[in-house]
């Protein structure tokens, strides 16, 4: 194996990690204010995939397509929020966490219906060729997936740090009672938790529908993100986003060297053995809370 | 008041009156115009999940063959019944439909399924209900040895059929090393298998085999290891949507040598999922996605013509796909054979005319069934398809 083929699985690796940790991002939001382990992230990707393919057949130009379909799914996200978790607010985390899986198969179930089976695609965002890096290939749209991530990420900053109602969000997360003493309603910030989450999964959706818009692929998506998140430590922002990165490159490693047939086991392989040395995860604080 | 009641109950009374009398008439008049009672025949295709490009037009083309045969009266004044069954395509949900197929629906004969691990999995109870199954999936494994599938017939070219074609090819242009690329399922395994045995004697290398998953999207990591081995063409063995981003990841390489695929991406969603990635693919497949530029005296030109005019009249929009042809295929055949069996045709009638099939032009090719030979076609059913500007074009070289 030469240097640029390296260079190829390195690539490759960070390209897919980059989704996997706007997905992950996407389950640390919803985790820090409510506690759930958000199981309908995957299905948010799916729905922004599969609205931008429809946005897009409708004539959109491109940048519409893009906040039409993020702002619809944020919109899907407040409002399952409001009508299927803040009715069972007082129940465990468990069963909450139940209550999104079975979300996550209504909303399959009701993209089945209205897209159908067949997989859709829209065009690349910009076209051109492949750009060579140190002998290495990437496509144009597979920078498209990592600025979104890294826009996404500087988004959260500006507004978690830099405006009120972020002030108030992570006023939340870090005390809820503390919070609420103080006129910050936690139910409207777990609303506003399922809309960011819902968002950034549905960007990650959208930079991804070039390649492939299916109504099944969510559940795949979700469990790459999931895996990120919990290696991760499930709170930590800069966690996600690196544990993303580690478990594409592991995976493209893996299909390179073992086998694409055990793409999965070999990221939840990475979640068991990091768990096992250190059960916070990554960059969790363990029994700290949760910021 | 007592009288107002009275004339109340007396015009419910007359409505429920005519309603039963009108009812009554329906249900004794339906029989007397049609007194045979209808054929059921069974289907079961992968019309979700991932092989759905392949179900989809398979469902449509069995469906329209019935719908036409029952509007011109049936077979022999019997109406058919199809029953369509979707496997979600996984092998586990194929044997539970041919099972509910035959044991409630008492069907005389099951077609389908669309691919060959769903396929598989119906062979060991067609075979212990002694059902006549035609199978429109590509394995080989399906049908033999033929002695011991005396109740299995599929329609499709088989892999090791598609695999002679594929070294002629490579014979022909003296390509000696290659890379080979299967999915991991029943279809990519059975064409490694077929592939290998051919090749060797051929005196074609295989420098390397690289397998991905039916559900990965990026092949770079497995095109790298394809590279590094340097072999003078790749030869991909799968179905859309993976085999398109083999293509797709191929275009990001830039590799230049040629890429050969199989009669697996015989379906518009190959080209639409890979894009310009597409241009420059070539692949042997059967002759329907050459239709137009068909010379006419093929013996397969006209039912060539019915069936892509029929197929988009009645599904307009829908492109053709050479997967539809091979459900089309196996639907008339078994129309056929219940043609032929008469009034009381059994599973035993249908079994042994459809062993008989001989010069039969259909739309996959011309067959030529025997009892050693259930799927009966020859290399002269393939043709080689390149792709250029997204279209399919006949390739002459």
């Amino acid at each position: 194996m030469d240097s640029s083929s390296l260079m190829q699985y390195i690539l490759t690796g960070l390209a897919q990690g980059g989704l996997y940790a706007l997905i992950g991002l996407g389950f640390v939001l919803i985790y820090n204010v409510t506690g759930i382990i958000n199981f309908v992230q995957g299905e948010f990707v799916m729905l922004g995939a599969m609205l931008a393919v429809t946005y897009e057949r409708m004539g959109l130009p491109l940048p519409l397509v893009i906040v039409f379909a993020v702002v619809s799914v944020a919109l899907i996200g407040a409002g399952l929020e409001v009508i299927s978790i803040r009715p069972a607010r007082r129940a465990t985390p468990l069963t909450l966490i139940i209550i999104t899986i079975g979300l996550s198969m209504a909303v399959r179930g009701i993209a089945l219906l209205i897209w159908g089976t067949d997989p859709l695609v829209i065009p690349a965002f910009s076209g051109g060729g492949p750009i060579k890096i140190l002998g290495g290939a990437l496509m144009p749209q597979q920078f498209w997936i990592l600025g979104a991530t890294a826009v996404s990420v500087l988004g959260l900053y500006i507004f978690l740090d830099l405006t009120v109602m972020g002030k108030a969000f992570r006023a939340c997360v870090i005390n809820k009672m503390g919070a609420s003493l103080m006129g910050i309603s936690p139910r409207r910030m777990s609303t506003l938790a399922f809309a960011l989450g819902a968002a950034v999964g549905a960007l990650g959706g959208v930079v991804f529908a070039p390649t492939l818009a299916s109504y099944d692929m969510g559940m795949a998506l979700g469990v790459k993100g999931f895996v990120a998140a919990v290696l991760g430590g499930l709170t930590s922002v800069p966690g996600v986003i690196l544990s993303g990165f580690i478990v594409g490159i592991g995976e493209s490693f893996g299909t390179a060297f073992i086998s694409s047939g055990y793409k999965d086991a070999i990221s939840l392989f990475i979640l068991l053995l990091v768990l096992l040395v250190r059960p916070q995860g990554l960059f969790g604080i363990y029994g700290g809370k949760r910021v | 008041m007592k009288k107002r009641m009275l004339m109340l109950m007396s015009v419910v009374l007359v409505f429920v009156l005519v309603f039963v009398a009108g009812c009554g008439s329906a249900s004794t008049t339906a029989p007397t115009s049609n007194e045979k009672k209808p054929f059921v025949i069974g289907a079961v295709f992968d019309i979700t999940g991932p092989a759905s490009s392949l179900g989809i037009p398979e469902k449509n083309s069995a469906q329209m063959l019935v719908d036409q045969i029952n509007k011109a009266g049936g077979i022999n004044g019997h109406k058919v019944d199809l029953k369509i069954l979707d496997d979600k395509s996984t092998p586990a949900e194929a044997a539970l439909d041919i099972k509910q197929l035959i044991e409630q629906d008492h069907v005389l004969a099951v077609i389908g399924a669309s691919t060959s691990g769903a396929s598989m999995s119906m062979v060991p109870i067609a075979m212990d209900k002694q059902i006549p199954m035609v199978s429109a999936a590509a394995s080989a494994a399906i049908v033999r040895p033929a002695s011991d599938h005396k109740w299995i017939f599929k329609t499709a070219q088989p892999d090791d059929l598609v695999a002679k074609v594929v070294v002629t090819y490579l014979k022909a242009h003296n390509i000696t090393s290659v890379a080979f690329m299967p999915v991991n399922n029943d279809f990519g395994n059975s064409g490694l298998k077929e592939f290998q045995a051919q090749a060797g004697a051929a005196g074609i290398n295989i420098v390397t085999v690289q397998k991905f998953e039916a559900s990965d999207t990026d092949m770079t990591a497995q095109l790298t290891k394809v590279k590094d081995a340097k072999p003078q063409a790749v030869i991909v063995w799968s179905t859309p949507p993976s085999a398109a981003y083999v293509a797709k990841s191929y275009k990001q390489l830039g590799l230049t040598m040629p890429q050969i695929q199989s009669h697996g991406i015989g379906n518009k969603s190959f080209i639409d999922v890979a894009g310009d990635a597409a241009n420059g693919v070539i692949f042997p497949a059967g002759k329907l996605l050459a239709v137009d530029t068909l010379s006419a005296s093929d013996p397969q030109k006209s039912v060539l013509s019915k069936y892509a005019s029929d197929y988009q009249a009645a599904f307009p929009g829908q492109a053709l796909s050479t997967f539809g042809g091979h459900a089309y295929d196996a639907t008339n055949m078994v129309l056929d054979a219940l043609k032929a069996s008469g009034d009381n045709p059994t599973a035993s009638s249908i079994r042994d005319q459809l062993e008989k099939i001989s010069n039969y032009p259909g739309i996959t090719g011309v067959f030529n069934m025997s009892p050693s030979e259930h799927n009966g076609l020859d290399t002269s059913s393939m043709v080689w398809i390149k792709i250029a500007n997204g279209k399919w074009t006949l390739d002459q070289n």
